[in-house]
């Protein structure tokens, strides 16, 4: 069964191009880069290839590129210098939607004695600049938004809230991780001070990411040990991750065009198609600025593990917003902060695509979802008219 | 993606029984909006008490609806007397098991078939549930914990929100989920009724109910995990102990210092005592 892969926003194929350049690497050409011998050499040269390639795409120096071991890493490794380079400044402002990447160490910080403000998102996913204007405080050490949510799609208004920011000589993170390769980014006119990217969202493998650090910029190491990046990670580099993820950023600028055209026609036909054939549904973050490849679209009355599973059967994969695990019983944090209320939210799926999907794929999930929905609509105990949910508890 | 038994997903893809029975003689009704699942189950009684029919209709994940499913198949044919006996351990087996994250999906099946009965014998309004409110996302009591821990045997935090959900949500819970562990575990609190306390206790009657306490109580409770403990001196209210075997070094020993000692020694002898480790 040939398999619809509609999750990019979790994770992405390796493209063939990126395979290519990876194979040789582990092959032959093993070097470690820090050796001082003819292979150790090519490894260092494929490197600083990769550096500037990273750099060329986000329109940044080389020497403000670290290579880091995923979009995680180089969250953490951002608000850890942030911190600990201003000891004196015990807030930080971050956002109700966050990745739990910069939303657990925010967490971090509380039971560390920090003050931590949360920014809320309005019904659509919006933020206010007037919130994070009230916000910023003397002793606030850094201001962390994400560029463009992963589970909605809604984009932030970074260039808005770097400026406020910066009037207010705070430093500023992005999480980058879902913006790259869907909407051009340019450091030289967006002053952030630290942005995060991550390589397996980009068709690159796992286990590569980039922390982008502005010339000047308070840093502190967060991986000690040898010398490597100029001493602001240790760790022997991951070649074949690193030539992987240069290559990937090259693609990512090649493809920018195709997201905003052909991508976001696809994801436009999949919304309006569900949404004219599925009675109950809504878009979520359907009035604001959103991703070109990302729809999160919600079903009154069922569940999303019980659709995803379904879909499976197809060979479909999509995502749910609501995660029925122990830990997390609840729909994502992303759903509840925007205020959709329970019965939608745990009906959400989300569809992200990729400049590898085709117009069949769409076709695919056009046919097959409706009849999931109605079917599992058919046994749930709410339905239209007679919700029936006055014996179901509230909490 | 969880692992699922052949008979999970057999029964979640071909749901047996899902609909409803017109002029049911009983409907169980069980559910939480913020949990995401809610089951209504629909018995058919013969005159003899004996289940004739049953349907459900469920809003949840595919362990909710295959363990509906299962449920259904199961009670058909059964006495009342019978249905009643049905656990949320059954309804697991009868699936092959469920992921232990799932577990409570198993008990939203066993509470719908309690809500039913409740409803067939008249008993229409499912009493309140018993007891403190522990977890308030989820809104589950002590009582309901403290069953769940001795049913199931379960030792840790994860195992009771499987179970239970409590601690599913903010984590407020977390402390107090603990604690009740520790009670059932330790038999603290059950293990004989407490002693009237005299109002002023004399340095006598201080030392001798806390040895005998430890000597009764917390020593044999402690042993039963390799551990022990030796009560060293008592200055005024303060107890002065050394915790021995697998106690030392273990990193909970804080937690059995003041959540187990110090608690039951404040119970039984006098509230002011505060344990200290020599
Ligand atoms: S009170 Fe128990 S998880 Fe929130």
């Amino acid at each position: 069964m040939r398999s619809v892969y509609l999750d990019n926003n979790a994770t992405t194929m390796v493209a063939p191009e990126v395979r290519e350049a990876i194979l040789p690497l582990l092959e032959s050409e093993y070097g470690n880069p820090s050796s001082m011998h003819g292979l150790g050499g090519s490894s260092g040269k494929l490197l600083s290839e990769a550096r500037e390639r990273v750099a060329a795409g986000l329109g940044c120096s080389p020497s403000e590129i670290i290579f880091t071991s995923c979009g995680t890493e180089s969250d953490n490794t951002a608000i850890h210098s942030a911190t600990e380079s201003q000891p004196e400044k015990k807030h930080i402002i971050t956002t109700r939607v966050e990745h739990p990447a910069v939303l657990n160490v925010a967490k971090h910080f509380e039971r560390k004695g920090y003050d931590i403000t949360l920014l809320s998102v309005d019904s659509e996913g919006r933020m206010d600049l007037d919130q994070l204007r009230k916000a910023i405080r003397p002793d606030t050490a850094l201001v962390s938004v994400m560029y463009a949510n992963n589970e909605s799609g809604v984009i932030s208004p970074i260039e808005e809230m770097v400026q406020i920011t910066k009037e207010r000589g705070v430093l500023f993170h992005t999480d980058a991780v879902q913006a790259i390769g869907k909407i051009p980014i340019d450091l030289k006119t967006l002053p952030v001070d630290y942005l995060a990217l991550s390589g397996h969202k980009i068709h690159a493998p796992k286990g590569v990411g980039v922390l982008f650090l502005r010339r000047n910029t308070p840093f502190r190491p967060f991986m000690l040990g040898g010398h490597q990046e100029l001493g602001r990670r240790g760790g022997t580099e991951n070649i074949p991750g690193i030539v992987g993820l240069g290559m990937a950023m090259d693609l990512a600028g090649k493809h920018i065009g195709e997201e905003n055209t052909r991508v976001r026609a696809m994801r436009d036909r999949l919304e309006k198609g569900l949404m004219a054939t599925i009675p109950d549904a809504m878009v979520n973050g359907v009035g604001a600025e959103r991703l070109p490849n990302t729809l999160s679209i919600a079903f009154k009355y069922i569940e999303g593990e019980a659709m995803l599973l379904l879909l499976d059967q197809f060979g479909i994969c999509a995502s749910s917003g609501s995660a029925c695990t122990s830990g997390s019983l609840e729909p994502s944090h992303v759903l509840r902060a925007m205020g959709v209320p329970f019965t939608y939210a745990h009906g959400s799926l989300r569809f992200s695509l990729s400049v590898y999907n085709t117009d069949e794929d769409i076709d695919l999930v056009l046919k097959e979802l409706p009849p999931i929905i109605s079917r599992l609509r058919e046994f749930s105990p709410f339905r239209r008219g007679d919700e029936g949910l006055d014996w179901v508890e509230d909490h | 993606m969880w692992e699922y038994t052949d008979k999970v997903r057999e029964h979640f893809l071909n749901p047996k029984n899902s609909g409803t029975i017109e002029n049911a003689d009983a409907v169980g009704e069980v559910g939480s909006l913020s949990c995401g699942d809610a089951l209504r189950l629909f018995l058919k009684i013969d005159d003899e008490g004996r289940i004739e029919d049953a349907k459900f209709q469920t809003f949840g994940c595919a362990s909710a609806i295959a363990s509906s499913s299962v449920l259904t198949e199961m009670v058909k044919g059964m006495t009342i007397e019978e249905a009643e006996k049905v656990t949320n351990k059954d309804i697991a087996d009868a699936l092959g098991g469920l992921p232990k994250e799932k577990m409570h999906c198993s008990v939203m099946g066993q509470e719908a078939l309690d809500d039913a009965i409740r409803c067939y014998r008249g008993l229409d309004v499912a009493p309140a549930p018993e007891g403190e409110i522990v977890c308030k996302c989820f809104g589950v009591t002590d009582l309901q914990i403290k069953k769940a821990v001795l049913e199931n045997k379960l030792t840790t935090l994860e195992e009771v929100t499987n179970f239970t959900k409590a601690g599913g949500g903010c984590e407020d819970c977390h402390g107090r989920i603990k604690e009740i562990i520790d009670e059932v575990r330790f038999g603290a609190p059950d293990v004989k009724p407490l002693e009237v306390k005299p109002v002023k206790l004399t340095n006598i009657k201080r030392f001798q109910l806390v040895s005998q306490t430890i000597e009764e109580e917390i020593r044999p409770a402690l042993h039963k995990d390799g551990g022990d403990i030796e009560l060293v001196d008592i200055e005024g209210t303060v107890v002065i102990v050394s915790l021995r075997g697998s106690c030392v070094g273990c990193p909970s020993s804080n937690l059995t210092l003041k959540d187990f000692v110090e608690r039951r020694l404040k119970e039984t002898v006098e509230e002011a005592i505060t344990v200290r480790e020599a």
